[in-house]
């Protein structure tokens, strides 16, 4: 008969009206002001309403989540280096970044002239900056991660888009509280590899007095 | 409906056979390909058709897959690379190349041999400068007619120069930083035609875009009432364009009389990007071609520097890579029924029922690549990580929610239960609408020996009665130890073209319930093999390998000079291929079905303009 399909398909538009409802009742105000109620709401059993209500509430997002980076230091108040860069000024982030977003100005000694690891200046265009996360990925020092705050609208785009060492540099702190796995991974890796190197130095030194 | 392909024997490269037999019939006219890492054939530009036509027919090749050129400057030549598979046999491409030194750039049409032929040969004369004698329409598909240059040419300069190739020596050690936006002054880099005055500039009439859609005289008389045809423009800027393609048709009353696709309103010239970028620098950028499928972009990049490399692929990335790729399908085909749907007027309700299991699988990706739609995921020998732990993340902002939901059961809920359901709900929802039917039945019908000739692939190819699917004709990846069917419909019009989506989302779960309890069987297995450099250096030679995209064949050619950097990086794209058959599927409709015909190719603008 003509029109039963319509019928149904309209049943299905039903259902999802009413299921809205259904799940709010459940779940009450709970649904929308805890973490409970948001995880229930934006997993895959979920059947009523998934939205949202951006920005006063957000989904926090994943470890992995990339967007534009930003250079790791020392902690404000480490002993021995405050506030000291992690990077080298080694380069590879430079080569690898796809849109050549990277710039820097290797830092030199005063006295000598000499190349030293540490960045004079560092810039990322962030217009051209295309969230890729190559340069975390390959920079051999965790000394560049990929940041999580997303908001980053300025009013002026030809003076505010273009991140100074200053502006992208955060305590090693902030890293891990974004991304508290990872961070813990990457500690212990770069353990393994400190104590790796002292071993084979402790052996090239047994060797040569042997 | 959906039936197993029969068991075709996959067969080998083209075989000296097929060459002997080409030689036999053309004495003289082939030369066997013998520059190092290169294949097939190399056929006297003369005897191009004849010998196309040999192929097609003799050979059974019946499928163009893709038709591009090379610039090989330093040896004076164009080179057009073509690649042709049989629908039938399955297996891998049958390659023939011609050249034509670079001062003559003429070619042989390939147009009456292989419909199909159409937007990649004006393609390669847009971007190459290429002439293709014979071509009747052979005018700029992707740049806009007045552009000075061909901006694939090897001695072509975008205005943003800097350098050939990737890294630029500017950014280290000394990278003072500048705007790119400061380096483009107009009049450096930008070059104008010779004698070239703004006053004398008139602006771009579009003279070509129109002259085929000439208006006649009279109108056809439909009973009693005379109409006037009409040229009408249906986009750049409208939603039922699905972003900024546009028709230039001629309409007489309500019915299309004649359809001119006018595109490149988004083409940043990918290719030539491609050149410039380093190897690895490229994936990202596929991401950034059909924006709906950018896990399935990265599988096909990844696999044709893999294969040039060498470079094996564990096992469990193998597993990985099927698993985001079918969700992918999924996804990509959900997308589809939501603003099909729209196209034909349901406004967004469907739409909004899909986008909602669509995000799902998108927390997914995001907690594994660490973004929703530009995953960059695939690396050269794996995938960038293994499976997150869960998904969710850490709230860090006051108004942040977290949430922690393990990934194994994400998963499973979403495989075995909810895509299925969602699934089963929308066959429900849609199906047996009669609106949807009465829209689309017996609209935008095109026979199968047409689909094939106008190189349709994907759905719509499968649609038309031809069960040609590339993870079966010419398996890749994990996919030949997979239990799924071919999906295959036989009536070619809108509502098959629906229908087969559904079929295809129903084996993508089917392949995925497979996947699963390989995920758990290949856990904490390696997922990325070798020493994963950031400067790849690939071995000379050529390369074409392609993947099955929700769209169609997603295909990649690349050529290495041996360096760090594509010599020639192009994309097959069947968003754009696909669209050839566009005037064919709507001349006689009316201009709302165009809307639908349109809708139903599936097209991502990203794709077709590159
Ligand atoms: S951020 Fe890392 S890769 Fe980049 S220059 Fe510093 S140390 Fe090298
Ligand atoms: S995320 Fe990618 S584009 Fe952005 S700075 Fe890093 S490497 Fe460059």
């Amino acid at each position: 008969m003509y029109g039963v399909g319509i019928f149904k398909g309209l049943g299905v538009t039903i259902r999802h009206f009413v299921n809205t409802y259904v799940d709010d009742l459940k779940w009450g105000v709970k649904r929308y002001q805890t973490d409970e109620g948001f995880e229930a709401r934006q997993s895959p059993d979920t059947t009523g309403i998934v939205t949202i209500s951006y920005p006063e509430e957000r989904m926090a997002v994943p470890e992995r989540f990339r967007f534009v980076p930003f250079l790791v230091t020392n902690e404000p108040d480490d002993p021995e280096e405050p506030n000291a860069s992690w990077c080298t000024s080694c380069g590879i982030c430079a080569k690898v970044c796809p849109p050549q977003c990277i710039w820097i100005v290797r830092g030199e000694d005063p006295e000598t002239g000499r190349p030293i690891p540490d960045p004079a200046e560092f810039y990322i265009d962030i217009d051209i900056c295309m969230n890729c996360g190559y340069c975390a990925e390959f920079c051999p020092f965790d000394a560049i991660k990929m940041d999580h705050n997303y908001e980053l609208s300025s009013y002026d785009r030809t003076t505010a888009h273009i991140h100074d060492k200053e502006r992208l540099s955060k305590p090693i702190s902030y890293w891990q509280k974004i991304a508290p796995t990872r961070a813990e991974e990457e500690r212990l890796a770069r353990e393994h590899k400190e104590a790796a190197k002292a071993i084979k130095k402790a052996m090239r030194k047994r060797k040569k007095s042997a | 409906m959906t039936d197993m392909t029969p068991d075709t024997p996959i067969s080998d490269d083209p075989t000296g056979d097929e060459i002997a037999l080409l030689e036999e019939k053309f004495p003289g006219a082939i030369t066997i390909e013998d520059r190092k890492g290169y294949e097939g054939i190399i056929i006297d530009r003369d005897k191009l058709v004849d010998v196309a036509r040999t192929i097609r027919d003799d050979l059974g090749y019946d499928l163009l897959n893709s038709a591009t050129c090379v610039d090989y400057i330093e040896d004076e030549a164009f080179e057009m690379v073509y690649h042709a598979s049989s629908t039938e046999r399955g297996g891998s491409p049958f390659t023939f190349r011609a050249r034509t030194p670079r001062d003559v750039a003429a070619l042989p049409s390939l147009i009456g041999v292989w419909r199909s032929a159409d937007f990649q040969e004006r393609e390669a004369y847009d971007l190459m400068g290429v002439h293709f004698s014979g071509h009747p329409n052979l005018k700029r598909i992707l740049m806009w007619e007045g552009f000075h240059g061909h901006p694939l040419r090897k001695d072509w300069r975008e205005p943003f120069y800097e350098q050939d190739t990737k890294p630029f020596d500017s950014r280290w050690p000394g990278g003072h930083v500048i705007r790119a936006e400061y380096t483009n002054p107009y009049g450096k880099n930008v070059q104008y035609p010779e004698g070239f005055t703004l006053e004398d500039y008139h602006g771009d009439i579009e003279e070509s875009v129109y002259a085929g859609l000439a208006t006649t005289d009279s109108g056809i008389g439909i009973q009693h009432l005379r109409t006037d045809e009409l040229v009408v423009n249906l986009g750049p800027q409208h939603p039922s364009t699905h972003g900024v393609f546009r028709m230039a048709v001629t309409v007489d009353g309500e019915t299309v009389t004649k359809l001119e696709p006018v595109m490149g309103y988004l083409h940043r010239n990918h290719e030539k990007i491609g050149e410039r970028n380093t190897w690895l620098g490229n994936m990202p950028f596929t991401d950034r071609l059909d924006y709906l499928t950018s896990m399935i972009n990265n599988v096909g990049y990844a696999m044709t520097v893999e294969e040039m490399l060498g470079e094996e692929v564990p096992f469990r990335a193998e597993v990985i890579r099927v698993l985001m790729s079918e969700l992918t399908r999924v996804v990509s085909h959900f997308w589809l029924f939501g603003f099909f749907l729209n196209d034909l007027g349901a406004f967004l309700t469907p739409a909004v029922y899909v986008i909602t299991e669509r995000d799902l699988v998108l927390d997914f990706f995001e907690a594994a690549a660490g973004s929703r739609m530009m995953c960059n995921y695939m690396r050269f020998g794996g995938v960038a990580y293994d499976l997150p732990a869960y998904i969710g993340g850490p709230a860090i902002f006051d108004t942040d929610r977290a949430r922690r939901i393990d990934t194994r059961r994400f998963l499973h809920d979403l495989v075995y239960e909810r895509l299925p359901r969602v699934t089963d709900e929308l066959d429900r929802y849609l199906t047996g609408n009669e609106i949807l039917i009465s829209r689309t039945k017996g609209v935008g019908v095109i026979s199968a020996e047409q689909a094939i000739n106008y190189g349709l692939t994907g759905p719509l190819l499968r649609a038309a009665g031809v069960p040609y699917d590339l993870r079966r004709a010419d398996p890749y990846g994990i996919y030949d130890q997979l239990d799924f069917d071919v999906a295959v419909r036989y009536n070619s019009d809108l509502y098959d073209r629906y229908l087969i989506r559904l079929d295809e989302v129903r084996q993508s779960i089917r392949i995925l319930e497979q996947i699963l309890p390989m995920l758990d069987e290949t856990e904490g297995q390696e997922y990325w093999a070798g020493k994963r450099p950031y400067n790849h250096r690939v071995p000379e030679g050529d390369n074409y390998a392609r993947v099955e995209n929700a769209k169609g064949e997603l295909g990649f050619y690349v050529v290495s000079d041996g360096g760090q950097n594509p010599y020639r990086y192009h994309v097959r794209s069947s968003s754009f291929i696909n669209l050839t058959a566009l005037e064919e599927m709507s001349i006689g409709h009316k201009v709302a079905d165009i809307v639908a015909i349109l809708g139903a190719i599936d097209i991502v603008l990203g794709e077709v303009d590159r």
